[in-house]
């Protein structure tokens, strides 16, 4: 079933508290015993901006927004308009403002939505230390049905440092803002839900990647802050320090790959975090550790390129570089996270794959999920945890080869200390010793084996999601990959509601790639709708590379910052059930 | 293991592998090899409990050159390298060897930060004042009429870098200058800089002799120091700034700046802890 759900944001510039609204209500949706997806979008100011939460709410688990808001509250309209294309609004639509602000600029009328008034802050100046926000937080949960005392749950629990003052002040600017949206005309409500005994989390997409990572054993951490992967890192700082490791902020990415190079080197599973520049300056050091076969986990929380592109916003075109990037022939592993609970999982099996391959591996996220925090049932236990094969002892009266040639293309690997085992691990071409050569045999050998121990790896189910809608796969397809996936997956759905046919095939592991999966996967596809986030469309270039797609494809994709709506890709569904 | 009785003795040629360096015969890296070996040897420390890390450069194929744990990395990042390593694995003795263009040009940032940031390392730097891998071109610490490059042919027009200036206005804890023509001095200064807390420079003055056949003659330039070492930042740089680089023999400054750390609890905390600031 599709699901019921309401959509809307609230906006304002800076100091009007919309992200912390956005958040208040968040919460107080999962009290209430909902799901919900909250996204933010910011100007570049760095501080006093405007910005602008996007949140969705259901009585299910969602993976991604609906293709139109069904209310824009705007607790004023400074620069309101620059969100206008993000904030898509139909006839249906309601804008509520506060007239003290004016009226609603016109670019945001463009699809005649309904405008309604809301004095929010003559409302607020009624209650002393009242604050505009809340009341128009009141005015949203009596529109879609939010239950006062979950609100009062999440205000109290917020505002405990501050007493029991302002706690009364801003439940009462809440209540205000109930009675006032007595005023204001209706939008979806979603039904109160029995509180079920589901376990559920609040996460962001970044926090999720950094647990993620420890999980999977990740003990050392560098990194240069960069937007939007810099919660990651905050998140990782204190949490490493709490599990016995630690969090160096290096001075450039090149420090940072390289820090974690040594650390991994030492023994101690290693990763960095950062966005497309970043990636960019650590490219020559990732060959490096294909060379050297030293195991570490990337995670590029991609957003628009190129160059510094809009550092705020969402973009999947790093996967080009995430795969090409490396000079010479340089086999090595990405990955990507398809959702924000799946930002968990991925990283975490990154680290698994790096460690039990000795490879660099690439961890793909955006900004979109990364800096969307979700209320979701609780992620199960994984059982992958990095574990290397470590030589132990040196073998009487052999001489220990790092790079030894062994059938699955994984060597033994002696981490310094061991007595017996000493050896230097080298970037230049090397024999099995690790002593430098320039002959073309070490070259092939050293090769087939980089290669050979990701070729044959076992990557099991993990390589891609596949879902077929509930009457069945039919004869088409949507292949996607990332943050792309949420849409997807709803149009599957909702083209189910329809009695249509398809199948969701959102890839996981992007290189090295799995034509024989791929092919038992396409099996009786006759068509196929590939959905990226690229001006370039990458994804599609590189399944046309490596992959039979059906003869019928169509390339879906588009830059950023502007995410799929589930009906651009049901659209396509429709015209071939036409 | 406390008692010295029981201390296993070592050679210097313990720590040296069975590799014949790519190095040109007479070249001041020779020596630095033997230094190295010599000052680990004095130390007694067990092979496996020492790694030397490198960039790229003639000197930094020494790590080959050794018996000990190495990690040949690219151009102009030992310093990461070697921080990584020791911040995860402090109970490793962490060297790091490289020239004046892997460390001062492309490496030049981390060398500011590494100074600053004072993790616990020996940081040995060849400087020979020119590229010698590349046949050479003019390395930042090169004079700025030097015209024996085809790349600069009039010279470069650029002050030379005061690689130990910049390292003590950095924060670097530990500041020397050798000459490779005294390789015994040189074990000795590498001894007190590996046993000296945080960040440790030791410049070695060592002759190209393919490229700069004219630095044959700093055997003779080269002057013992006549001061000994001063705690004192602001008296060690005016002497930097004042003396002709051919000073050397001593330690020329000693800080007293804890090593850098950061800091981490015990692993007392689990990931449930973790886990549970994100249920409802």
């Amino acid at each position: 079933m599709t699901v019921q759900s309401v959509s809307l944001t609230i906006a304002g510039s800076g100091g009007a508290g919309v992200v912390t609204a956005g958040s208040l209500l968040l919460d107080a949706a999962a009290r209430a015993g909902w799901y919900a997806l909250m996204s933010r979008s910011s100007g570049p100011q760095i501080r006093g901006g405007e910005a602008a939460a996007m949140l969705r709410f259901a009585t299910e688990p969602i993976m991604s927004h609906d293709d139109s808001f069904h209310l824009l509250m705007a607790i004023d309209w400074d620069n309101i308009t620059r969100f206008a294309a993000e904030i898509p609004l139909t006839a249906a639509s309601l804008i509520v403002g506060d007239p003290a602000h004016g009226d609603a600029p016109a670019g945001l009328l463009k699809n005649t939505p309904r405008v309604a008034a809301l004095p929010m802050s003559d409302i607020a100046g009624t209650i002393e230390n009242g604050r505009p926000n809340m009341v128009a937080l009141g005015a949203i949960a009596a529109m879609i049905g939010l239950p006062p005392a979950a609100m009062r749950i999440v205000v109290e629990s917020a505002l405990k440092k501050k007493g029991p003052a302002a706690i009364e002040a801003s439940m009462a600017a809440f209540f205000a803002g109930i009675d006032a949206a007595k005023s204001l005309p209706a939008i979806p409500r979603l039904p109160a839900v029995a509180a079920d005994s589901t376990p559920r989390w609040s996460i962001t997409g970044n926090e999720a990647t950094g647990l993620g990572a420890i999980r999977g054993g990740v003990r050392f951490v560098a990194a240069y802050p960069i937007t939007p992967a810099t919660e990651v890192l905050e998140w990782l700082a204190p949490s490493l320090a709490k599990v016995g490791g630690m969090l160096v902020q290096a001075e450039d990415e090149l420090a940072s790959i390289n820090q974690i190079i040594g650390a991994s080197y030492g023994g101690t599973p290693s990763m960095t975090a950062t966005s497309g520049p970043g990636l960019s300056l650590m490219i020559e050091s990732l060959g490096l550790a294909v060379a050297a076969e030293v195991p570490l986990v990337v995670v590029d929380v991609m957003r628009v390129g190129p160059s510094t592109g809009i550092a705020t916003k969402s973009e999947q075109s790093d996967l080009n570089i995430a795969v090409y990037g490396l000079h010479g022939d340089a086999p090595h592993v990405v990955v990507a996270a398809n959702s924000v609970a799946d930002c968990l999982f991925t990283t975490q099996w990154a680290v698994h794959l790096a460690e039990a391959m000795q490879v660099p591996t690439l961890v793909l996220t955006d900004q979109a999920m990364g800096q969307a925090r979700a209320i979701l049932p609780k992620p199960a236990e994984l059982t992958f945890i990095g574990q290397r094969e470590v030589a132990k002892a040196a073998v009487e009266g052999q001489r220990y080869k790092r790079y030894a040639m062994t059938g699955s293309g994984v060597s033994p690997m002696a981490i310094p200390g061991t007595p017996g085992l000493t050896h230097t691990a080298d970037g230049l071409e090397h024999n099995e010793f690790g002593t430098p050569s320039s002959q073309a045999s070490d070259h092939q050998a050293q090769m087939d084996k980089r290669q050979r121990k990701i070729s044959q790896f076992n990557y099991g189910d993990h390589w891609a999601d596949i879902e077929d809608s509930e009457v069945g796969a039919g004869e088409t397809a949507i292949i996607t990959w990332g943050s792309a996936t949420g849409p997807a997956r709803e149009a599957l759905q909702r083209h189910a509601d329809a009695g249509g046919k398809a199948r969701l095939i959102s890839l996981r592991l992007i290189a090295p790639v799995q034509p024989e999966k791929m092919a038992e996967a396409l099996r009786g596809i006759k068509r196929a709708v590939v959905v990226e986030q690229s001006h370039s469309g990458q994804f599609h270039r590189m399944l046309r590379a490596f992959y039979d797609l059906p003869a019928e494809t169509v390339s879906l994709h588009q830059g950023g910052p502007l995410p799929f709506g589930p009906k651009q890709i049901l659209d396509q569904l429709n015209a071939w059930s036409a | 293991m406390e008692c010295t009785a029981q201390k296993k003795k070592y050679l210097a040629k313990d720590y040296k592998s069975e590799l014949k360096p790519i190095w040109c015969p007479g070249c001041g890296d020779y020596t630095v090899l033997n230094a190295i070996t010599r000052a680990l040897a004095e130390m007694a420390l067990p092979p496996e409990q020492v790694a030397v890390v490198s960039g790229i450069g003639c000197s930094s194929r020494i790590p080959a050159y050794t018996s000990v744990y190495g990690f040949h990395g690219v151009h102009g990042r030992a310093l990461p390298v070697a921080t990584g390593l020791k911040l995860a694995r402090p109970d490793l003795t962490v060297l790091v060897t490289g020239g004046d263009g892997d460390g001062f040009s492309i490496g030049g940032n981390h060398f500011l930060h590494a100074c600053r940031r004072n993790v616990d390392l020996t940081y040995i730097v060849m400087d020979n004042q020119v590229y010698g891998m590349t046949k050479g071109q003019a390395s930042p610490t090169t004079a700025p009429d030097w015209e024996g490059s085809k790349l600069t042919p009039e010279g470069t027009g650029i002050n030379p870098f005061q690689p130990l200036v910049v390292g003590l206005a950095s924060g670097a804890n530990f500041i020397a200058r050798v000459s490779a023509s005294d390789p015994v001095n040189m074990a000795q200064i590498i001894v007190e800089a590996v046993r000296h807390p945080g960040f440790s420079l030791v410049q070695v003055l060592s002759p190209c002799v393919t490229f700069r056949p004219e630095q044959a003659v700093w055997r003779d330039t080269v002057r013992t120091a006549v001061v000994d070492y001063t705690d004192d930042a602001a008296r060690a740089a005016r002497r930097l700034m004042t003396d002709d680089g051919f000073n050397v023999g001593k330690v020329l400054y000693k800080g007293s700046r804890p090593p850098y750390r950061p800091e981490f609890e015990a692993s007392n905390g689990s990931i449930g802890e973790l886990e549970a600031r994100f249920a409802l």
